[in-house]
């Protein structure tokens, strides 16, 4: 045992391979991706772990772990459970045979992501158990308390941690190595394991009575606790517990009631909670969850309280909170008169906008770039994608007109150009996201005899959630050289019309690329592959020539380069954030630009 | 026990990162107990970030409310008036007088980063620190986050020993960039020492 410092993601891991956990499989996605990562890192014996194509292939490789017996977690962030409900939602009816753990990690704000969806409702939508922990600490014993849930009851069991608890840092006792627990394996029974309407049928009944047993169990669960008396009482789950206990410290007689496992809610236990309170206020992110279950709770047994909460407009019903709304929304309600703790900073000068962009030297831009050369003066739609290159759509490149969710882009693409033929339908998928859910998106394009280019930018990583390996890339988690897929078979083998492999930084090649495919009838494809540059060393360095530089700031105004600025009306490159892409170079009409690529 | 809450921002791609973790794990081999928490994500592309870091019992979420830092290290002009409002009433403020202009078109035109600094300078204690002297023996504004930890530790706000630092930063740094990092660190303090 030893004293490690880590994330809350990594307290996760180690809180699963603590238990014992068999099989571990996930998609990365923020703000869940460290959860893998950090099992990966620790000696673990006898753990299979996998970077899985998508989160749906995650959640049935585990599925099937954990009908041997074998405890199993999964991993994601919270769109990534979209694409994995379908097998949850069976798998909640069939039930489980080892404990089986699904974390899913919402992100209030949100932060980095597309929705402020609330997991809680998917736990409550498939009827099975759901933890939310407040802190690292809390979610390095939840998970293994998820685990001893899960085989008691035979159902998968979800993790549901928030942002805030991912990415915020703990000290965690923990072993310094670990052995997978031993398990039985798979026993045929195709009564128990194969799912028919007549075994969902019977299973629905026992499930419904299963999770009012569930939530007699939960009422003497230790993380659900209360503190206080007073009349008016603050519940919270999740982080928003801790901002509240962090504020009402210094207010010890308020009832402070926290809810540690949402669904099946604990009622005995609140009922006794709720015991002589005329008015509570439901302090929580994304759905009104509690607020709900406690105007359920209290209508069922004819309580007379007062619920308050983002029904009622005392919590804002979008974003996260903090220890600062905490304090504004917990002292209004309590009436409680707090004097502001900081200088008047009215009289401040406004911060410049900082919106996040594609790095210097990003392959990307380049990518984007000779699209946009190539199809000047056409009309042309530009779908984008989940990943880096969706900062694609940033001024002054502006090349992404849509984005919706993984894979979308080339389905969307394809919509675009049965709706408006004249235009060229263009769609940006990364490598990762191709993988992921790209290959059905130009299987259907092809079947349909849609007219389109399907863009693929491979940098060779999954870069937006920390350089995760993936299919193409020759390496697994389990840290052995695997065989590549190869994105060019795969289009060349569905049937793509044409399949062009460019350097996105060999500009002219590009741009010629994209203007011979917009020729040709049919699905088309173009693989740009440079690697990522946060994951190769920089090759050179470019600079401006200040004395033949004339200051049009051609450079600037069409690429947005982060390494590019303006200084005495011309154009300098910082030295420290360049990496010799060249792209800059090879846009001066009067060739200013000049180094080492 | 020490109680002390630092935030440290920047922009992201600056190593604010490895400043936070290096002062955490620096107060936990001190002995005390540390939460901190770090922007991942998409913001970190050239975005504002910010590290919490929480030491002492005391803490029980891992941000910092609002005027309630000790200590603010300041990566850059505008950031710190960015994060000011986080900061005690009488907090300590380390800023980068080096500006990073933001690199979307139109945005921040001008900007230079003097006005922020002149408000700093009349609304809080504060240490200015010029990234581009500090580093420029060392080649690269990189060394900068060990730099200002070294700033820090020599103002004696940062309430932890530069040996612990130092130890830290051998355990934590590859060994190639040993040397630098701890002449950076040394320069820092000597700024910060003579405030």
């Amino acid at each position: 045992m030893s004293k490690k410092y880590v994330m809350g993601n990594g307290a996760i891991a180690l809180g699963a391979l603590s238990a014992g956990v068999d099989l571990v499989a996930g998609y990365p996605g923020t703000p869940s991706s460290e959860i893998i990562e950090t099992v990966a890192k620790y000696p673990h014996e006898g753990t299979y772990v996998e970077w899985s194509v998508n989160e749906k292939a995650a959640m049935e490789v585990a599925s099937a772990a954990a009908y041997c017996g074998a405890r199993a977690m999964v991993t994601m962030k919270q769109v990534g459970l979209n694409v994995a409900s379908d097998p949850l939602m069976s798998l909640a009816y069939v039930g489980v045979k080892g404990g089986m753990v699904v974390v899913s990690a919402d992100d209030p704000g949100p932060i980095s992501s597309q929705t402020e969806q609330d997991t809680r409702r998917f736990a409550e939508f498939a009827r099975i158990p759901v933890f939310d922990p407040s802190s690292p600490e809390e979610a390095f014993e939840m998970v293994q308390d998820a685990f001893e849930y899960s085989e008691k009851y035979k159902t998968p069991v979800i993790l549901r941690p928030t942002t805030r608890v991912d990415h915020a840092y703990a000290s965690i006792d923990a072993p310094d190595s670990f052995k997978a627990k031993e398990y039985e394996g798979f026993v045929k029974d195709s009564k128990k394991w194969v799912i028919f309407p007549r075994l969902s049928y019977m299973n629905h009944a026992t499930i419904e009575k299963r999770n009012i047993e569930i939530g007699e169990d939960f009422s003497s669960y230790r993380f659900n606790t209360v503190s206080g008396s007073s009349e008016k009482a603050v519940i919270a789950t999740g982080v928003s517990y801790a901002y509240s206990a962090e504020f009402l410290k210094d207010y010890p007689d308020v009832r402070l009631i926290k809810v540690g496992t949402p669904y099946p809610l604990p009622e005995s236990f609140l009922l006794k909670a709720l015991d002589g309170v005329s008015e509570i206020l439901c302090f929580e992110e994304l759905s009104p969850f509690i607020e709900e279950s406690l105007l359920k709770l209290i209508g069922k047994h004819r309580l007379n309280i007062e619920v308050r909460g983002k029904l009622t407009g005392d919590v804002p019903p979008n974003g996260e909170n903090d220890a600062d709304s905490a304090r504004r929304i917990i002292s209004r309600f309590l009436g409680l008169d707090v004097s502001e703790k900081t200088a008047d900073l009215s009289d401040a000068p406004k911060p410049p906008m900082r919106p996040p962009v594609l790095c210097a030297g990003c392959p990307h831009r380049a990518s984007f770039y000779a699209v946009k050369r190539a199809m000047k003066g056409r009309k042309a739609y530009f779908c984008g994608d989940i990943g880096c290159y969706t900062l694609g759509n940033a001024m002054p490149l502006d090349m992404v007109d849509t984005c919706l969710c993984m894979g979308a882009g080339i389905t969307m693409a394809q919509g675009f150009n049965h709706m408006d033929s004249d235009a060229v339908a263009i769609s940006f998928t990364g490598d990762s996201t191709f993988f992921a859910s790209g290959i059905t998106g130009v299987v259907n394009a092809v079947y349909n005899a849609a007219d389109m280019i399907v863009c693929v930018l491979d940098n060779s990583t999954t870069a937006m959630t920390g350089h995760q390996p993936h299919p193409g890339t020759g390496r697994n988690m389990m840290a052995t050289p695997v065989e590549k897929v190869s994105i060019e078979k795969i289009l060349t083998a569905v049937g793509v019309k044409k399949v062009v492999t460019v350097d996105p930084l060999d500009l002219d090649a590009a741009i010629s690329a994209v203007k011979d495919c917009a020729e040709i009838k049919g699905v088309k494809a173009i693989i740009f592959k440079s690697t990522c540059v946060a994951i190769t060393k920089p090759t050179g360095k470019m600079t401006v020539d200040s004395d033949k530089c004339v200051g049009c700031l051609r450079c600037i105004k069409e690429i947005g380069c982060p390494a590019l600025s303006v200084c005495g009306g011309k154009a300098v490159i910082d030295e420290n954030l360049c990496t010799g892409c060249g792209l800059c170079s090879k846009l001066c009409a009067i060739g200013a630009i000049g180094g080492v690529e | 026990m020490m109680k002390k809450d630092i935030m440290i921002c920047g922009v992201g791609g600056q190593g604010t990162v490895l400043a936070s973790k290096i002062i955490a794990a620096s107060a936990m081999d001190e002995g005390s107990a540390v939460h901190s928490a770090e922007t991942i994500g998409m913001a970190q592309r050239g975005g504002p970030v910010t590290s919490h870091v929480r030491i002492g019992d005391d803490a029980y979420s891992p941000l910092i409310p609002i005027g309630g830092a000790d200590l603010l290290i300041a990566f850059e002009p505008s950031e710190a008036v960015r994060n000011l409002r986080y900061l005690k009433k009488d907090g300590f403020v380390i800023v980068n007088s080096v500006p990073m202009k933001p690199t979307t078109l139109g945005a921040g035109e001008g900007y230079d980063g003097k006005a922020e600094i002149e408000y700093l300078t009349s609304k809080c204690r504060c240490l200015i620190v010029d990234s581009d002297e500090l580093c420029a023996p060392f080649g690269s504004s990189k060394f900068f986050n060990i730099a200002v930890l070294g700033a820090a530790a020599g103002t004696g706000e940062l309430g932890i020993g530069a040996d612990t630092i130092r130890t830290i930063i051998v355990k934590i740094v590859p060994e190639r960039f040993h040397e630098k990092n701890l002449a950076a660190f040394a320069a820092g303090y000597k700024i910060g020492e003579n405030r």
